[in-house]
């Protein structure tokens, strides 16, 4: 089996596989710097598109709106997901199972299917969409999330802990604050920040939501496409691949280092 | 502690209304017609004697079994080079996968327009030697293309996560019995990843199959794929039975390809895939 892993045959694929999934990003940030309009010459190192990018209103206004969105979104998420996935930790195995499928039902479902669902609902409720519909929609499909990463924590848990502390009198609300929480708190942070990437992420659920007055960035992205390609676009592409890499770095480092410690601790 | 199971209610009171109700209005809405429930928009769809939707409903499956198979095609091998490599560098390169899967959806589609478009890269290159130019775009290869791009990743992983995992003991017992290393990977190896193939071609499959900003970028007007139709339903014509109704299609035929999936799955597959 050594040889495989030496193989120069299995080390050109690998280029080329990663060369097939990095080189039109890479293409994208390139041309972010050129001062060319057309992609087809290159016109010198620019920073003109970043400019007119902060300068068009309607890319900051709906950056604002992406941002403030995930922002309440992952936050509420937070909140809700850890409580359910506490209380589905205490329920008789039924419920528990029944909410697990009923949170995995986002996942699940093609985005198209959920944004026209909740489209529905709106409309049907006569709720007016906007930006809170558009909030609203983002809870929805970032609390399981929150449930997935939180509820593995609980069962490493040690349930004898807990008891303790309400045997030495502590009250719930107080157990819950000193032991559980410091116990869970790593799967919630990753939760949140899993949220918040997600709602970032968004396009289709927000295309059904958002109605025509507000627009998040994906949303702006696509009617720009729309009406062909525009150096802007590129702009903001470059800038949303490194603020998601650096997301994705600090997700990553936090449970590389949990890991760590859990390793630590068992010896 | 018996009290903290009502700390779920606010997650079930929301997820009754924006999760489940939202889902059986789709089903309500799919049989409502103006004086009662009717079977009017699914004839509409399953009309044998003017298939359009049923046409597109086809293609949408043929455009996603190919991108399928092709995403099979270029990440098994990848899948196994990854699982043999040593373990510090293989997290290195499974987050490296990872991270494409995470810039946006749209904007990884555009990366291809502006490489595929009658002005862009591909072209401009293929201009200098003299060729060209070829119309890449709106093409039901464009769009195959848009899908391997785009969800490469969800093939590999799942593929990868099964293959690590193989016992090696399993594979030197093989070889110590004389098999060669065709006859390793044919009858050992590769039936032990199938249930990270089943898991990595639902994955690949499932989104492939409902996309619409794909054939819409990258295929134009011509290569309609039923989410495409389905949108049109919903934000151009405004027939929302019909829309329903095509999306009811949608999910049963989305939980028919799960439930297939799930009976060879391995539950521990899939699991880590996201991250």
């Amino acid at each position: 089996m050594k040889k495989i892993k030496k193989s120069p045959l299995s080390i050109l694929y690998s280029v080329l596989i990663f060369l097939f999934l990095y080189a039109p990003i890479a293409v994208l940030i390139v041309y972010s710097f050129n001062a060319n309009k057309s992609r087809g010459s290159w016109g010198g190192f620019s920073l003109k598109w970043y400019q007119s990018l902060f300068e068009n209103g309607a890319i900051m206004r709906s950056l604002y709106t992406t941002l403030s969105v995930a922002l309440i979104a992952s936050l509420v998420s937070m909140v809700m997901g850890t409580l359910a996935a506490l209380g589905m930790y205490y329920s008789r195995r039924k419920v528990r199972s029944l909410l697990n499928n009923v949170s995995s039902l986002p996942l699940v479902n093609p985005d198209i299917v959920t944004g026209i669902s909740l489209l529905l609902l709106f409309t049907f409720l006569g709720f007016k969409l906007g930006y809170v519909s558009l909030l609203l929609s983002h809870i929805a499909f970032c609390v399981p999330y929150v449930i997935t990463s939180v509820a593995p924590r609980l069962y490493q848990m040690d349930r004898s802990l807990f008891e303790a502390a309400m045997d030495l009198g502590a009250a719930p609300t107080q157990a819950f604050f000193k032991v559980i929480l410091p116990e869970i708190l790593p799967g919630v942070v990753t939760g949140a920040l899993l949220a918040f990437t997600i709602s970032l992420d968004d396009f289709v659920v927000s295309f059904f939501t958002a109605g025509g007055g507000v627009s998040t960035l994906s949303m702006t992205v696509y009617s720009m496409t729309r009406k062909g390609v525009k150096p802007e676009i590129n702009a903001i592409s470059a800038i949303m691949f490194v603020s998601v890499l650096l997301l994705l770095i600090l997700i990553n480092l936090r449970s590389t280092r949990e890991a760590k410690k859990q390793k630590q601790a068992r010896r | 502690m018996r009290k903290f199971k009502y700390a779920s209610l606010p997650f079930a009171a929301y997820a009754l209304i924006f999760i489940l109700a939202p889902l059986l209005l789709i089903v309500f809405y799919s049989f409502a017609g103006p004086g009662g429930l009717t079977l009017e928009h699914y004839k509409a769809f399953f009309n044998f004697e003017d298939p359009v939707y049923l046409q597109v409903l086809w293609r949408s499956i043929k455009v996603a079994a190919v991108s399928t198979l092709l995403c099979l095609a270029l990440g098994y091998p990848m899948a196994y080079i990854l699982s043999k490599m040593r373990p510090g560098l293989r997290d290195t390169m499974v987050f490296l996968f990872v991270l494409p899967m995470w810039m946006n959806f749209l904007l990884r589609t555009y990366a291809w327009m502006t490489l595929l478009e009658r002005t862009g890269l591909i072209n401009s290159l293929l201009g200098k030697l003299g060729l060209g130019p070829l119309d890449l775009m709106y093409t039901q290869g464009a769009v195959v293309l848009g899908n391997v791009y785009n969800f490469l990743p969800f093939m590999i992983l799942p593929i990868y996560n099964v293959l690590v995992k193989i016992d090696s003991s399993v594979v030197e017992a093989a070889q110590d019995l004389g098999a060669n290393r065709s006859v390793v990977f044919r009858k050992v190896i590769f039936p032990l990843s199938l249930p990270g193939v089943i898991s990595g071609v639902s994955m690949t499959f499932m989104p492939a199959v409902s996309t619409f900003i794909i054939s819409r970028l990258l295929g134009g007007g011509q290569q309609a794929l039923i989410g495409d139709i389905i949108e049109n339903q919903f934000k151009v014509v405004g027939n929302w039975g019909l829309g329903s109704a095509m999306s009811v299609v949608l999910m049963a035929l989305i939980l028919a390809a799960m439930n297939v999936a799930r009976k060879y799955e391995d539950e521990n597959a899939g699991g880590n895939v996201l991250l």
